[in-house]
């Protein structure tokens, strides 16, 4: 590592790398942006060579995209679908991580391994099995809950429950790891102070735990943003979820139903830049509050 | 004695509740797959007659029509999957590793740039890529083929992070001089020095990787049109699709869903020890 004399060898490892980036994400990517500033102009009768022609029209798919309404709803309901998700999900995981990484728990190795399970579940198996058990024919649970889990005011709520059923494992995991990482004396420490379990794990635990929380945070904003494998897999089995329910589901309508492709590439973009600005704007709170920087 | 037993009560605030909490938490995420274990157990008779969690008689005949279903369609998703998950994550470790060692262990003009590059990737939601990968794979001519699938999973910037960040704890700079003083060139030095002490956080890479691939649901359903390449997510959500509205395909389904989530759980339970999240520790217990 002392010299650069390597020469071309670390451009050669990084090759394959480099050109799967720019194959499969920059060349998009630019592609994206410059179908989002086009349009199909139809002349005439629209029959005819020449009569269909692409031109460029700036900005304005972006602006028809922002002032779409039905994409202003389905952007509410994954509001208030991912915020249901982030909290319960997030909050189940630093929950279990925390009680997993505390002395007194019997059984620990069958809840981790249990509660991580639902991990190796693809998200069209784990709506499936969840849809069915909404099913008032099927499902245990309806034998003893009087609740209609398909129905207008509770599919949000039904749906969020098999989100949060796939993702607590994993965000529980990393939160587990990132535990296991902290020095073991600090808890000494602490508990020769007479801290009490609890007191050790929200004035010790949840502020070394912060990086990890910020992590798995971030990318659980990112993830339920583009939702749309549950909503759609949960679809055909109620009419309470419209093929616009989420944003990436009118993405995926108007190229491959519609055949606007050149709305579907500014709504995603949308999309994109929607989840970056919360991504960042929940870094930056997190860091003035836990940093205090400006 | 007196402080011992403060120091007793301390750590056992509410004796088994934690033990409680953790063991709901289990049974949450255990009950769906035990009730569809049961459900597919059911003929469709006894799916809508007999108790919701009792076992049934028609595992076998279920199994048997889900593999005469369309040819045997199903078997077919099966094959699929694999091959994309299990192609696709290999190829990705590989380009992986081969990156998060050079990112680690190489220093020269662009490393940072190109480090930044790639791990700028993992904040790209993928709604923003599927769709001009598909329009660009038309243009090709290579939309709705297995290679549709296979490439743009490859790249993964999150295990190339993680190769980097394991090839900086697992490989000793050391090792890599005495290797360059011998004489090995810098190709040897990755395949016999490097790549070798890269295994087991490759193990871990590559676990990660197959289960993405083989959840994935978007790329395949944007790709494909062809129901003969579909894997097991898109076949089940078609199956799914024609089969709500006809309660006599609920055992297929069921049973499909319960014989697809087999081979990842065992993959899941047998390889427990490379689950890993950290992979700075340089090492697998």
């Amino acid at each position: 590592m002392r010299r650069s004399g390597r020469g071309a060898w670390p451009y050669l490892f990084l090759t394959p790398a480099m050109v799967l980036f720019t194959l499969f994400l920059a060349v998009p990517i630019g592609y994206t942006v410059w179908l989002a500033t086009r349009r199909t102009k139809v002349s005439g009768l629209g029959l005819g060579r020449g009569a269909r022609r692409e031109v460029s029209v700036g900005f304005d798919n972006f602006s028809a995209a922002l002032s779409d309404a039905e994409l202003w709803h389905g952007w509410l309901r994954v509001l208030g679908y991912g915020a249901l998700v982030l909290v319960v999900m997030l909050g189940l995981a630093l929950l279990f991580a925390l009680l997993l990484d505390s002395a007194r728990v019997r059984l620990a190795r069958f809840s981790r391994i249990a509660i991580f399970l639902p991990y190796a579940v693809p998200g069209v198996a784990a709506t499936l099995l969840w849809g069915f058990l909404y099913l008032p024919s099927l499902s245990p649970i309806r034998d003893v809950l009087e609740i209609d889990f398909l129905g207008a005011s509770t599919v949000t709520y039904s749906m969020a429950n098999v989100a949060v059923w796939g993702g607590t494992g994993f965000n529980m995991l990393v939160l587990y790891t990132a535990l296991r990482a902290i020095p073991r004396d600090l808890y000494e420490a602490a508990r020769l102070d007479g801290a009490s379990e609890i007191q050790i794990a929200v004035r010790v635990k949840i502020p070394m735990l912060t990086p990890a929380i910020i992590l798995t945070t971030v990318f659980s904003i990112i993830a339920t943003i583009q939702v749309f494998t549950e909503p759609s897999t949960l679809r055909p089995l109620t009419n309470t979820i419209s093929s616009t329910w989420s944003p990436l589901m009118k993405v995926y309508r108007d190229a491959f139903v519609t055949g606007d492709l050149y709305s579907a590439a500014a709504t995603s973009i949308v999309i994109a830049a929607i989840s970056l600005v919360l991504s960042f704007g929940f870094l930056r709170v997190v860091r003035n509050r836990a940093f205090g920087e400006g | 004695m007196a402080s011992a037993h403060r120091l007793k009560a301390a750590r056992a605030p509410w004796g088994v509740a934690p033990t409680g909490l953790l063991l709901l938490g289990a049974i949450y995420c255990l009950f769906p797959v035990f009730w569809v274990l049961i459900a597919a157990t059911k003929s469709p008779a006894e799916l809508f007659s007999t108790s919701t969690l009792s076992f049934g008689t028609g595992f076998l005949d279920n199994v048997t029509q889900l593999f005469a279903y369309r040819d045997g369609v199903f078997w077919l998703w099966a094959a699929n999957t694999l091959l994309y998950a299990g192609g696709g994550a290999l190829l990705s470790t590989a380009v992986s590793a081969v990156s998060g060692y050079t990112l680690a262990k190489y220093r020269f003009r662009g490393r940072n740039l190109i480090f930044n590059l790639l791990i700028g990737g993992i904040l790209v939601p993928s709604v923003v890529l599927a769709i001009p990968q598909y329009l660009l794979f038309s243009k090709v001519g290579l939309a709705d083929t297995y290679w549709a699938v296979l490439l743009p999973q490859i790249l993964h910037p999150y295990s190339i992070y993680l190769a980097r960040v394991y090839a900086t704890a697992a490989i000793p700079d050391s090792l890599l001089e005495a290797g360059r003083i011998d004489g090995a060139g810098e190709g040897r030095l990755m395949y016999q020095v490097a790549i070798p002490l890269m295994v087991p956080g490759m193990v871990t890479i590559f676990l990660f990787q197959f289960v993405a691939i083989w959840n994935n649901f978007l790329l395949p359903f944007i790709m494909l049109g062809d129901d003969g390449k579909f894997p097991l997510t898109v076949g089940l959500f078609t199956l799914l699709q024609s089969g709500a509205n006809q309660p006599s395909l609920y055992n297929l389904i069921l049973t499909g869903a319960f014989l697809s989530l087999i081979p990842l759980i065992a993959l899941f339970l047998t390889m427990q020890r490379y689950w890993k999240t950290d992979l700075s520790s340089g090492a697998v217990k």
